[in-house]
């Protein structure tokens, strides 16, 4: 019966899982170590030994690019986690601060390439902020002959990183603060006679940064390693180093394809070193913050600056985000849009039109890819909590760890091994092969978004439903997953945009024969056909964010005359 | 028609150390309290009794209906009802779904199912309600319902977990009266856990004290 079978089926979901996203990572590892030590069978002239290792050493771009991949992913990190720290500190609890949590969702949902477009047509020496400067303040006729984007250090690549790692840390933040009892404890220092700012960090950050340590190890790893906007806004000669990499591994000279991997073990070495190191500044600031609260400095005078400080670069980090998706959407539209003027000429859906039965095409595949993805992560991340509900199997810390790995280790560091793995096996790199590799990086962020709301449910419904009469099945299908609607349609929200993202895996999966929205804006990135770019950045922001808006309207709607369920 | 609620022997432990001991029985249409101060695992006793204990708690010892014994048989298969502190309505379903929830399947027929439904409405003096939101009704309506919503699914007993705790004085004396005659009426065997002892005292059986 339908108790025997589950009690087979269910209990295995966890294994199941996590050799979903675990195999194809351990397969990647060993498919990128292989090669990278010279053992690459079926390519002429690959011998065991370390010539990718000396070859790599020989590329005089190599100091230059391992420098970039550390100093912009420690930047990047750190500058996103003071800002976040910062304005939770001086502003969290206030309307303001309510505001800026509203922006989230649609914050998050913006692709990364989407934004670091965004970011670049505002930011360039033609961009709409140097037209809205010539205007009245610099009076130029042409654009100035200055690098901003794409300049060698790396500096407008950590802006781009930074203006979606602030929303992604400070979601985390909020998820944090209520287990840290934050509201209590910042009261408390305030009575003690500590200023807001100075009482929250003393009292509540510690507590904050042992819950969100996970989710900023994974910003380090992902701002060292991110290829979709390094190219976009990072240094050309030489790039960073997973963006060589790229290279290499799309070179028609399989020979490169060892470089590459050496490339990419030297990428996973450098990213574990950045941890560790990352690790140790944890422990002296830890150190450094206790003889801070020991001293007792109430440090009042400073707290209107730091306030005001404060919320400069959390705002600016959100409305760059969205202002540049705004340019992105005049750029699809504006035909002839000549220099110093901030605005079009004329407005045409000339763009829209030529891109028209390419983009459907694409768009069509892109959201296919997305909703087998999120389908396959919400089954198995619903078995797993179903499973944690009715067996007590939990993802324990170890498990928790597993389950974040996938975002830790680079995606540049396995997926060169996971492509070299298919090739050896004859599989074809097709559509069900790139759903399968998003599934790895989707079902995280799935699992991530519904674990608090399933755990935070009041099981007493289930217990009530089962002295009703109602089998466990029942009682998930009819009761459990209708009252907890609106965090599966969150969560489904967050697999897409998270699918309509993925670069790196999209094409080396897919062998670059499975475009979507986003390796299609990608490639556009060097031809500087900013019409082209706007249309196919616009649609790919507009795949990620329909879902989190139906997420938000639906329940409103279907439960719009159940109050117990619309006031969360 | 109706059998008593026995615990023979009914031990619960958590790592090896007993909570609690207890062997008692309640007779078909009377109430029996459980009281003790909180952490002295009441709510444990019941959930032991639904059969939704859950590890790192043990039981040994037996539930028995009459000559049954429940201890093997999962929750939805024994019978057993209860009703806690808080309605527990499911706030995605109308009054009335709320109750076709627990409505037996053995009555078809939608027809049928909805006249049973709006009967026990009736019952309740909340005839006309089927169609109202949970989240709007007043405390003592919504104890009503998930009393009628335990009854319908024809429980051989009755649990209570303080179940009068959340009402003001008045109106929980008017509940405590209409708990009691439905579960007299039909001849249930009643297990109430309270701290309250004018509980204790309206329900007018025996009283056990856990622990303390």
């Amino acid at each position: 019966m339908g108790w025997v079978s589950r009690r087979r089926v269910l209990p295995a979901l966890p294994a199941l899982t996590l050799a979903v996203l675990l195999v194809p990572l351990g397969a990647g590892l060993i498919g990128t170590l292989g090669p990278a030590f010279g053992w690459m069978p079926g390519l002429a002239g690959a011998q065991p030994g370390l010539d990718a290792f000396r070859a790599l050493l020989a590329w005089p771009g190599l100091p230059r690019a391992v420098t970039l991949s550390l100093s912009t992913g420690l930047a990047a990190t750190a500058l996103s986690l003071a800002i976040v720290a910062l304005v939770t500190a001086a502003w969290g609890g206030t309307r303001v601060f309510a505001a800026l949590r509203r922006l989230l969702s649609p914050l998050l949902s913006v692709p990364h390439a989407a934004a670091a477009f965004g970011l670049a047509f505002l930011i360039a020496p033609s961009g709409w902020l140097m037209r809205l400067a010539s205007a009245w303040a610099t009076g130029l006729e042409r654009p100035p002959d200055v690098l901003i984007v794409q300049d060698p250090l790396g500096l407008t690549l950590i802006a781009g990183l930074v203006v979606k790692e602030v929303p992604f840390l400070l979601l985390m933040t909020i998820a944090a603060l209520g287990q840290a009892d934050a509201t209590r404890a910042q009261t408390v220092a305030q009575t003690l006679g500590y200023g807001r700012t100075t009482g929250w960090l003393k009292a509540v950050f510690p507590r904050v940064y042992a819950q969100i340590r996970l989710p900023v190890y994974v910003v380090l790893a992902f701002s060292m390693t991110v290829v979709d906007v390094a190219i976009i806004l990072g240094p050309n000669t030489p790039p960073t180093l997973s963006v060589q990499i790229l290279r290499w591994m799309t070179d028609p000279d399989l020979s490169l394809r060892l470089q590459a991997a050496a490339g990419a073990v030297l990428q996973l070495a450098l990213v574990l070193a950045a941890l560790a190191l990352w690790r140790l500044v944890e422990i002296a600031t830890a150190r450094l913050g206790r003889a801070w609260v020991l001293r007792g400095a109430r440090a009042r005078l400073g707290e209107p600056a730091l306030r005001g400080l404060s919320v400069l670069p959390a705002g600016a980090a959100a409305a760059t985000v969205l202002l540049g998706i705004a340019i992105l959407a005049l750029w699809s539209v504006a035909g002839l849009w000549s220099f110093p003027k901030a605005l079009p000429d004329q407005l045409s859906l000339r763009s829209w039109m030529r891109h028209g039965p390419e983009l459907a095409e694409i768009a069509a595949r892109t959201v296919t890819i997305a909703g087998l993805a999120t389908l396959a992560s919400l089954i198995l991340a619903l078995g797993c909590l179903e499973a944690e509900h009715r067996d007590g199997l939990t993802l324990r810390r170890t498990g928790l760890w597993l389950l974040y790995l996938p975002l830790l280790i680079p995606q540049v560091a396995f997926l060169p091994g996971v492509q070299t793995a298919m090739l050896l096996l004859g599989l074809d790199g097709g559509l069900f092969a790139v759903t399968a590799a998003h599934v790895i990086f989707v079902f995280p962020y799935v699992f991530l978004s519904l674990g608090d709301p399933f755990r935070a449910w009041d099981t007493r419904y289930a217990t009530i439903a089962c002295t009703l009469g109602a089998r466990a099945n029942r009682v998930l299908w009819r009761v459990r997953l209708p009252m907890l609607l609106a965090p599966v349609l969150t969560a489904s929200a967050v697999g897409v945009a998270v699918s309509v993202g993925q670069y790196l895996p999209t094409l080396l999966v897919g062998g670059g024969r499975v475009p979507t929205l986003t390796t299609e804006a990608v490639a556009l990135a060097s031809g500087g056909d900013r019409r082209a770019i706007g249309v196919f950045a616009l649609a790919q922001t507009a795949a990620a964010l329909v879902p989190f808006a139906l997420a938000l309207i639906l329940p409103r709607l279907l439960y719009r005359n159940r109050r117990g369920l619309l006031h969360d | 028609m109706t059998d008593a609620l026995r615990l023979e022997d009914l031990r619960v432990s958590l790592r090896n150390e007993t909570l609690f001991a207890l062997d008692l029985e309640v007779m078909p249409g009377h109430v029996t309290s459980i009281m003790g101060p909180s952490g002295t695992g009441k709510s444990t006793l019941l959930a032991a009794i639904i059969g939704t204990l859950r590890p790192p708690f043990e039981m040994s010892g037996r539930v028995c209906l009459g000559q049954t014994d429940l201890t093997p048989l999962p929750p939805e298969a024994r019978g057993i009802g209860i009703l806690y502190q808080d309605d527990l309505l499911f706030p995605h379903l109308s009054v009335a779904e709320n109750l076709a929830f627990g409505l037996s399947p053995r009555l078809r027929g939608r027809a049928a199912r909805r006249a049973a439904v709006d009967a026990a409405l009736a019952r309740i003096d909340m005839a006309g309600f089927g169609d109202r939101d949970p989240a709007t009704l007043s405390g003592g309506q919504k104890l009503r319902v998930s009393l009628m919503r335990a009854l319908l699914s024809e429980p051989r007993a009755l649990l209570l977990d303080e179940p009068f705790s959340s009402l003001d004085v008045a109106l929980r004396q008017l509940m405590r009266a209409l708990v009691f005659d439905q579960a007299r009426d039909r001849g249930l065997p009643v297990l109430m856990v309270t701290h309250d002892p004018e509980d204790a005292e309206a329900a007018g059986g025996p009283v056990v004290t856990l622990g303390g």
